[in-house]
């Protein structure tokens, strides 16, 4: 540390030690214990394991079902968001309370709840099954069952950065003669998109690791409704613990390599509208929103 | 692993409340035994204090057979397993928690009751469901859950794929060509045997459930008669849930007499009563003779006799790349 810059707070060593230390147990060491049991088998096992017909099925499955439900939730959040932000209504606190219930209700129980509305008896399976349309017990259920997990990863990461647009923003465009449309497109959109990716990036990695409430509505068929959480479980059923930390290890590093494209996303299009940082405008330092 | 047999501990713990100082047994056990050996417990702790004067006190843990097993096999100190099958204590072996003839330790291949393996249909039959092969037949629904996952839906399987070699001209091509055919009748797979009687029972789905005889016992006689009936097929499987001490754990606790006689009174006459009480065929004559009326009669194989043992079944069978494997994979 040859010119120690000025800092106000003081114990910058003791809180990144803590830092470390606090990950190291939390996240590196389980994670890399997996790995490292993963390297019981070879490079080339743990390839079979994840080609195989079953495991790639069951990754498409995971992966397609949590990207469509990360995207329902990246458009439909971002509208409870500007809505739970920009108006005041009647209720409006109790609504917001009910965003973040997903967050607290045990995942089985979400499980169970949605396949006794979807089944073919349930309540809304009853007068959607006659139209063609099958949720419970099928892939749609899972997309459905994610995007009821994930929905409060987006709407509660978008609505500080929300919040920290002035409505003067908009006013300011609207004198500079910029429609509405225009309004939403050039100035509004670019500041919350960073935070929309993140809230998609969330939702997205939570919904690839769920397990509660998936198996309870996805009718677990191999090859068709079959998630790899499930594969993972199944193998460890069978005592084949290697298989299933091959698995494991190969969804981790696909969930990995995804995040980070989208973190990598996130810096390009927050540098490429000269905001310094996405999150400085929820600072509020950022004066005005380039356009 | 370690932290699962950690949390499972502490369910069992915080489930029955603050332990005694006294004699405490854990009894690691699998899904459909809960109301079982509630009432077991109660029972063996006042024989055990009549007999003893010593105050015994029970901490049980419940699930999937196979991840009780794993919990067990990874630190889980339980005192004595009752599971679903002998190829999950088997899996104890492994870690010398147990001797490798540990199935002769107790009478009747170390499985104090039996079950078999039934089906549970809507009333009155609507598709005419009487035996193995109606399962097979186009527009018939079957609920079974996976074998992957559920001890008891392997069994389901077995039993199917024995009723297969049984008939005239059965070989394993024929009773592979079956299971396929009733494994394409399937909408749905749940991971345990609980799952399946669900959808079945409170979703609706299905025409059929291929269900423990206890669980379909169950299902008619606490949800309705009015709604199920049990059809018993010409044959199924003898299901032999086994018991076992753990000997590793029991000498650590110092429990091993009391494990012994825990397991030894459920072949006592009480014992017996308790498990046909709930649905469990009892393996004393007259006790059975008592329940007879309770359990339908009918032709049962067993997993020694037809398949050679468990660990060949589940290598022929359930393993990676076994018969089930193969219903599901075009290769």
């Amino acid at each position: 540390m040859a010119a120690k810059p000025h800092r106000l707070l003081p114990g910058f060593g003791l809180a990144l030690g803590y830092t470390l230390v606090y990950l190291s147990l939390l996240i590196l060491l389980p994670l890399g214990g997996l790995v490292l049991k993963s390297a019981e088998l070879g490079f080339g096992q743990i390839l079979d394991i994840a080609l195989g017909e079953r495991s790639l099925a069951a990754f498409r499955v995971t992966f397609g079902a949590s990207f469509l439900a990360a995207a329902i939730n990246a458009f439909f959040g971002l509208i409870v968001a500007w809505v739970l932000v920009r108006y005041p209504f009647p209720g409006k606190r109790f609504v917001d309370a009910l965003v973040d219930l997903p967050f607290a209700l045990p995942t089985a129980v979400a499980g169970i709840t949605l396949a006794t509305l979807y089944a073919g008896n349930g309540w809304l399976g009853r007068h959607i099954e006659p139209l063609g349309i099958k949720v419970a017990y099928t892939p749609l259920g899972i997309v459905v069952a994610l995007t009821f997990i994930t929905l409060p990863f987006v709407v509660r990461t978008l609505q500080p950065v929300i919040e920290d647009i002035e409505t003067e923003v908009e006013e300011a465009a609207a004198s500079l003669g910029a429609s509405r449309w225009q309004t939403f497109v050039k100035v509004i959109f670019p500041a919350i998109f960073p935070a929309l990716l993140t809230g998609f990036a969330l939702a997205f990695a939570r919904a690839v690791g769920e397990y509660g409430s998936v198996i309870f509505i996805a009718g677990n068929l191999p090859l068709i409704s079959e998630i790899t959480p499930l594969l993972i479980i199944s193998k460890l059923e069978q005592y084949d613990v290697l298989g299933a930390t091959a698995l494991a290890v190969v969804m981790l590093g696909l969930s990995f390599v995804l995040l980070l494209a989208v973190n990598l996303l996130q810096w390009w299009t927050a540098n490429r509208h000269n905001n310094a940082e996405p999150l400085e405008v929820a600072a509020g330092k950022a004066s005005g929103v380039s356009t | 692993m370690r932290q699962l047999a950690l949390l499972l501990t502490l369910t069992a713990t915080l489930s029955l409340g603050p332990a005694f100082a006294q004699t405490s047994l854990l009894n690691v056990s699998y899904d459909p035994t809960r109301e079982l050996y509630k009432d077991y417990n109660a029972a063996f702790a006042k024989h055990w204090q009549a007999k003893t004067g010593q105050v015994l006190s029970f901490r049980q843990s419940h699930g999937g057979s196979g991840k009780q097993a794993m919990a067990v096999r990874d630190g889980l100190e339980a005192d004595v397993v009752t599971l679903a099958l002998a190829y999950d204590i088997d899996a104890l072996v492994e870690r010398k928690l147990i001797p490798l003839d540990w199935q002769a330790r107790f009478p009747n291949n170390s499985s104090p009751y039996t079950s078999t393996i039934v089906f549970l249909v809507r009333k009155g039959n609507p598709k005419g469901i009487k035996d193995w092969g109606d399962l097979a037949k186009p527009g018939v629904a079957v609920i079974t859950p996976n074998p992957k996952t559920s001890g008891g839906a392997r069994w389901n399987y077995l039993a199917a794929w024995a009723w297969a070699l049984k008939q005239p001209g059965g070989n394993d091509q024929k009773a592979k060509e079956l299971v396929t055919a009733i494994f394409k009748n399937v909408p749905v797979l749940d991971s345990g045997a609980r799952g399946s009687t669900t959808t079945f029972v409170e979703r609706g789905l299905g025409d059929v459930l291929i269900a423990w005889e206890n669980e379909a016992q169950l299902a008619v006689n606490e949800i309705g008669r009015d709604k199920f009936e049990i059809v018993a097929p010409s044959l199924s499987i003898l299901a032999e849930p086994p018991v076992a001490v753990v000997d590793k754990v029991a000498e650590k606790h110092g429990t091993r007499l009391t494990a012994q006689a825990y397991l030894d009174y459920l072949y006592s006459e009480e014992g017996q009563n308790i498990a046909a009480r709930h649905y469990y065929r009892p393996r004393d004559a007259k006790v059975a003779a008592k329940y007879a009326a309770q359990f339908p009669k009918l032709k049962l194989v067993t997993i020694a006799d037809a398949f050679g043992g468990w660990q060949k079944a589940q290598k022929t069978h359930f393993a990676d790349g076994g018969s089930f494997d193969q219903i599901y994979l075009k290769k």
